[in-house]
């Protein structure tokens, strides 16, 4: 099994005639997702590069296809949390919002409006999710994942793919990968993923990897010692990171005492995870959770 | 970005906040006295630099008289202004010139996005005047916080409720809310990140001041907001920096001298620490980003190389979209335009890495398997 995606998710792509929306369109394909429908307003009644059915708005693309989740490309400059919100009311189970760049503003009215209703998003200004094998809804390049019993939860995305390649050579495969995106504002955060992960049967362990600035660490540290019973190994990255700089992502920055490296490593040991030093200890510490 | 002082306060004033009077910025030790000369003999001299502790550093300065204003102006401006939020310092080029006001109290209030509740989030507290930082270590009781619904915003009597719970006198929590109400206002419309008034002046004849502004532009948020453009002032950031931003590329001066390029922001922090569990120190962090192509990876090199304590630059690249054949492509080409005399290690992995390897076999990089190989061979060659 596999968390929040699998092969019957029907995946309608928002923004699909932009640069980056057609040629993830094309790879998504490739892996193997089923992509229903386009949107782009205005160029209702065409079809894509691939054949896809473009629509003009969300609402009329689920009536036609029945799809359930969406992945939004729409960039920033044209209000990408209304797309966001499209989606939430179009009544789709997964959004995913690859965009980066969307205003905080924004994101904290969308959030809280996602949150009134059953939708779970995904993002902003994240990789995606992919469920080895059977969907892919996101950027990541689909050949280094493999299906397995790990779980897999990130703030980042090519950390991600660094740390997946490394599982997948060890002969580790994944359930599900969430990249949960590394703005300040996001509609899904550790604690949300990591109760999928426990109560998904094939995930056997849980990999998750943070980074500074915010607290979410810590909360997941919370939740993991008093809620978790499947064993979790971390990382953190920007360990060396110095205060008061913004390390790419807008919400890296370790400000005043909030945020730093060693808060979080200390929390996540606190609570029984197995702190991995650098990327390439991931695969012996999840062996040797799993009794390999 | 962030805004100055002065800045700040006449984006307040827009508002209806009541701010000091004030005869406007002096760059030369001429306009200063001149400027206190208006406000009729006395004035302060606020040094306008993006740090919290100026006063204590020599940032602030009253002048009894023009002259004084400008002996005064001769040594702040130019100055490196050194505190303890920024002990590397940052030069003074403008100076507020403000009317001296007399402060009875202090208090402090601020709008800051909180990513727990994930909303914007008002504090005050009756400690003003101080770190906020520190009140909140010391006296978190002395910290009132009231989270917004976004979707009902802020009521009245909650801007009351928050005033009362920080302890703020009881005549003048109606005045105190609100002042909240325009700074929040402020706050929203602007699309800022942080707005700070501290202190919030109370006067002896009781009026409520904005003595100080603090004000960030969510970053994000500034293709909508063309007015702060004449705010961006690139003079106080490290050149480098400026220059990056200028390149459009995400780079941190972090003063080692291993040049370190990656991308993806996750991935080159990681990088930066495993070099420094080699036994090395990085000079920077620049991320390339998404899908960059060979010219992004040639004006990067060149950055990262107009650092001169760079003694060794260390590629890491996993590629997703990204593809490693452009980015090998991309260093072969600085490699032929620009002088460069250390050594560098590629490390190349996911989409087209071995199209990428083959390129680079014929030339002097060094290539490396993994990120730890990478990090330890640039260490060696750089000791």
């Amino acid at each position: 099994m596999s968390i929040l995606i699998d092969r019957n998710t029907k995946v309608v792509v928002q923004g699909i005639t932009g640069r980056e929306g057609s040629f993830h369109t094309g790879q998504m394909l490739e892996y193997g997702t089923q992509i229903v429908a386009g949107v782009t307003p205005g160029k209702g009644d065409t079809r894509d590069a691939y054949g896809i059915a473009i629509f003009n708005t969300v609402k009329e693309a689920v009536a036609a296809t029945g799809a359930n989740a969406s992945i939004i490309f729409v960039p920033a400059k044209f209000n990408t949390a209304d797309s966001i919100l499209e989606a939430n009311e179009a009544g789709l189970d997964v959004i995913v919002a690859i965009t980066e760049g969307v205003p905080t503003r924004d994101m904290i009215e969308a959030v809280r409006i996602v949150k009134m209703g059953k939708a779970r998003l995904i993002g902003p200004n994240c990789p995606g999710l992919i469920s080895p094998g059977l969907c892919k809804m996101g950027i990541m390049p689909g050949n280094i994942f493999t299906p397995g019993p790990v779980g897999m939860v990130s703030r980042s995305g090519t950390l991600t793919y660094e740390i997946v390649d490394e599982l997948t050579r060890a002969g580790l495969g994944q359930t599900t990968c969430v990249g949960i995106g590394g703005d300040p504002i996001i509609g899904t955060t550790f604690i949300d993923v990591l109760p999928l992960f426990e109560a998904d049967p094939e995930t056997k362990a849980v990999v998750f990897v943070g980074e500074i600035g915010g607290s979410d660490e810590e909360i997941a540290a919370e939740y993991i010692k008093t809620k978790m019973t499947k064993p979790v190994v971390g990382f953190i990255s920007g360990r060396t990171a110095p205060p008061g700089k913004r390390m790419g992502h807008a919400g890296a920055i370790i400000s005043g005492k909030t945020g730093t490296p060693q808060a979080k490593v200390d929390a996540l040991l606190a609570a029984g995870v197995a702190v991995a030093d650098t990327t390439h200890d991931i695969p012996e510490l999840v062996k040797k959770a799993l009794g390999l | 970005m962030k805004l100055h002082e002065y800045q700040g306060k006449e984006l307040l004033a827009k508002y209806g906040v009541e701010i000091p009077g004030n005869a406007g910025i002096a760059e030369t030790p001429e306009q200063a006295r001149d400027a206190v000369a208006r406000l009729g003999g006395k004035g302060v001299l606020k040094a306008q630099a993006h740090t919290g502790g100026r006063g204590k550093a020599g940032g602030i300065k009253v002048a009894g008289s023009p002259e004084e204003a400008e002996t005064l102006a001769r040594q702040m401006i130019g100055m490196i202004l050194k505190t303890h939020q920024v002990p590397q310092g940052l030069r003074v080029e403008k100076l507020l010139i403000e009317e001296p006001i007399t402060i009875e109290k202090e208090f402090y209030i601020g709008v800051v996005p909180d990513r727990a509740t994930q909303r914007n989030v008002l504090i005050v507290s009756a400690m003003g005047g101080m770190d906020i930082e520190a009140v909140a270590e010391e006296h978190p009781e002395a910290i009132a916080k009231l989270p917004v619904d976004p979707l009902i915003g802020v009521r009245d009597y909650q801007l009351r409720q928050v005033c009362y719970e920080a302890n703020l006198p009881d005549h003048l929590i109606l005045q105190a809310a609100a002042f909240l109400r325009k700074l929040y206002t402020a706050y929203m419309e602007a699309d800022a990140s942080l707005a700070e008034i501290n202190p919030l002046a109370v006067t002896k004849d009781g009026r409520l001041l904005a003595a100080d502004a603090k004000f960030s532009i969510d970053d994000n948020a500034l293709f909508r907001h063309p007015e702060f453009a004449a705010f961006k002032e690139e003079s106080e950031e490290d050149p480098i920096e400026a220059e990056a931003h200028r390149r459009g590329l995400a780079y941190v001066r972090l003063g080692g001298y291993i040049g370190v390029i990656g991308n993806g922001a996750g991935l080159v922090m990681a990088t930066i620490d495993e070099v420094a569990r080699a036994g090395g120190k990085a000079a920077n962090f620049l991320d390339i980003g998404g899908g960059a192509k060979a010219d992004v990876v040639h004006n990067a090199l060149e950055l990262v190389l107009s650092d001169p304590n760079v003694k060794g630059v260390m590629f890491n690249i996993f590629g997703g979209i990204t593809r490693g054949d452009e980015v090998a492509k991309g260093i072969i080409e600085g490699t032929r335009t620009l002088d460069i005399r250390v050594p560098m290690v590629v490390r190349l992995a996911g989409t087209n890495a071995a199209e990428g390897a083959a390129l680079l076999e014929k030339t002097s990089l060094i290539p490396a398997e993994t990120m730890a190989e990478a990090a330890e061979k640039i260490v060696a060659l750089t000791k």
